[in-house]
């Protein structure tokens, strides 16, 4: 992987160099704030959203920061010089915003004990390194509501990732929001070992749709998906961002990620010198997890059904991963009545009983 | 299982082949000149950027594929230019290739992000494209039938053509047919702009029938499967078609026996296919002697004629 991490270091210094021309002679007074992105801002989902945190940061304090993003860094070796080329550069923040980044960030912090650090859905903290992530699975209990009620079939699509805790989580909950509202159905789960990868995020949603599904969500970031289940008339959801120009038919609605007030929160943090180590775990209810407009073709019923799941989040009433669940094999792992901790559910490994998938 | 179903199998394995069939024709003829071209991944993201951008400008799916060969012919002509006028490295150029025509499609895109085209599928009438059954022949965009075609047309040209037997005269003993009078920089030059014009079309099938959108990198490394893929068939056409689909096969494979709950084999051992049965198919024919070895023999070598 070394032509990678070149390239990756390339745009970097590139970017370096663009960022110090474009800012005025001022950018020696502002505070660095660096982000290491798993895809192209450009991919309209995951990336892009992060990206738009960024953005409100520079909005919100520009006057005092100044950020500097490395967009591309695969989730390998390659991520530690790129890392180190940041906190060299003077950046005093680092925010490196996903899952594969975790031992990196670890190591780079190591070596940099001025630098803080804030890394995405992981769970290694240090005297210099927090952790944040979102409620995803919040949003994903919504969109299995609505799966519930409008699937024809009973056969849920999704479309996977890696086995994440923070996948594990999506699946999970979608799958027990679905058989809430219809108890037969099951979600077949493909993961496709990759975050962003186009035509395999196609190829995976026809093959899901021919074995039957007439739903299928993603947890990837291409809009690909969606454009294929727009040709065949069937339904999907956006991910991270409001997809629906991609697809205004089959765009049911979507999972956005709102992360800008938490960055500007802790720039602000890294400002005034009140910066902790801390994990950081929002929702609904903290406004980092938000759901885009419905389409016109949910019905009234599914409307109804996934607003309430949606207002019992932010008053706290609801929680999906309230047994009695069952795991993949039978299994009772949580009993009737008991709610599941966030520390269990951080590091959840195992799918509910429904969901069909290779391991 | 149904007839139904194993149709739109089908449909979905073309579609993954189609993008690494072209790609890898292209190559091959650049590959029988002589000339090693790694540069594949990059010219088929600049074909998948014009593509998309000239239907978007001119509304007419047609002129985008011809955008898309022009982009790519045009990306390759860099390439082209370094090695044969400069006699640069063609591993290292090539892999530069990559990594410039990854940066300028991304430049070039970024006014085309978020924007969606019609698809670009089949012209036949829907009675038979979107009938269950005959789509599995009539159901394709007419990039897919071009792909075909030109299988055995490349086939025909390398093997009955004059023109092509001076390609492969320059690609397995330049200084030989220098020396009777044939131009290798131009015969060369030629079956470049043709593998890049061949490689971008086979990136617009991405942005312009998959998912008909620009999205940075979406290719996601096809243009080294193509590579691979010039290697596993042997330089040879007819291996070429039956590789490609082969590859297509296995990747599709990867995803049914996933979603059907098969855990037998690691989806990473299925992702390692394509290059597991590439490195196969060499020993294979290594192990033949030299009768099998089919590389031209001027593969990668600059031409620097003694006069």
């Amino acid at each position: 992987m070394t032509k990678i991490s070149r390239r990756n270091l390339m745009k970097g210094a590139g970017l370096a160099t663009l960022a110090t021309l474009a800012s005025p002679a001022l950018a020696a007074d502002k505070v660095k704030i660096g982000f290491i992105f798993l895809g192209p801002i450009g991919d309209y989902g995951w990336t892009w959203a992060h990206n738009k945190g960024r953005m409100a940061v520079e909005s919100e304090l520009g006057d005092q920061v100044e950020t500097i993003y490395v967009e591309n860094v695969a989730e390998d070796a390659s991520a530690i010089p790129v890392l180190r080329d940041l906190a060299q550069q003077g950046c005093k923040l680092i925010f490196t915003t996903s899952y594969g980044f975790m031992d990196q960030t670890i190591q780079v912090a190591g070596e940099f004990p001025d630098v803080k650090f804030e890394h995405c859905t992981g769970y290694k903290r240090a005297d210099n390194v927090s952790t944040y992530n979102s409620k995803f699975h919040e949003g994903r209990a919504v969109l299995g509501t609505i799966s519930g009620i409008m699937s024809k079939t009973a056969t849920l699509g999704y479309l996977g990732s890696y086995k994440v805790p923070e996948v594990v989580l999506g699946v999970n909950a979608f799958a027990l929001s679905a058989q809430k509202q219809n108890p037969k159905a099951v979600v077949k789960l493909v993961m496709i070992d990759s975050w962003f990868d186009p035509p395999k995020e196609a190829a995976a949603t026809e093959t899901l749709i021919n074995l039957g599904c007439d739903i299928v969500t993603t947890h990837t970031d291409s809009p690909g998906p969606l454009q294929i289940l727009e040709q065949k008339g069937l339904y999907g959801f956006g991910q991270g961002a409001d997809m629906s120009t991609f697809a205004p038919n089959a765009h049911l609605t979507a999972i956005e990620d709102i992360w800008g007030p938490y960055y500007i929160s802790r720039a602000k943090a890294l400002l005034d010198g009140s910066w902790k180590s801390t994990d950081t775990w929002d929702g609904f209810k903290e406004g980092t997890v938000v759901i885009a407009p419905y389409n016109k073709a949910v019905t009234p019923e599914a409307v109804a059904a996934a607003d309430k799941v949606q207002a019992g989040y932010k008053d706290g009433s609801f929680n999906i991963f309230t047994g009695p669940i069952y795991d993949q094999d039978g299994k009772l792992r949580v009993k009737e009545g008991e709610v599941m901790k966030d520390a269990d559910l951080a590091v959840i490994d195992w799918f509910v009983k429904g969901v069909e998938s290779a391991s | 299982m149904s007839l139904e179903f194993i149709i739109a199998a089908i449909v979905t394995v073309v579609g993954l082949t189609t993008p690494i069939l072209l790609a890898g024709l292209g190559e091959l003829v650049v590959e029988k000149s002589g000339v090693l071209n790694l540069g594949v991944e990059g010219m088929m993201l600049v074909g998948a950027i014009s593509g998309f951008g000239v239907t978007v400008m001119t509304f007419n799916p047609w002129i985008g594929v011809l955008g898309a060969a022009a982009g790519g012919a045009a990306a390759s002509m860099l390439f082209a230019v370094l090695v044969l006028q400069l006699n640069s490295n063609q591993v290292a150029t090539g892999l530069a290739l990559t990594i410039f025509g990854t940066g300028l499609s991304s430049l070039l895109g970024l006014s085309f992000t978020g924007r969606i085209v019609a698809p670009f599928l089949s012209v036949f009438p829907d009675a038979l494209a979107k009938d269950p059954i005959w789509r599995v022949i009539f159901g394709y965009s007419p990039i897919v039938y071009f792909a075909l075609v030109m299988v055995p047309l490349t086939a025909w040209f390398l093997k009955s053509t004059r023109a092509g037997l001076i390609l492969r005269a320059v690609g397995e003993n330049d200084l030989s047919a220098h020396s009777i009078g044939y131009s290798v920089i131009k015969v060369r030059y030629a079956a470049i702009a043709f593998g890049g014009a061949m490689a971008g079309i086979g990136g617009c099938y991405f942005s312009m029938v998959i998912t008909p959108m620009w999205a940075e990198k979406m290719t996601a490394g096809r243009g080294w499967i193509a590579l691979a893929l010039v290697v596993f068939a042997g330089w040879r056409t007819g291996r070429l078609l039956a590789g490609a689909y082969f590859f297509g096969i296995l990747m599709a494979l990867e995803l049914y026996a996933k979603a059907s709950g098969f855990s037998f084999l690691p989806s990473q051992f299925w992702a390692a296919m394509p290059y597991a049965m590439t490195v196969v198919a060499l020993s294979f024919i290594s192990s033949r002697g030299t009768a099998g070895a089919n590389a031209p023999a001027c593969l990668g070598k600059p031409f620097l004629p003694s006069t």
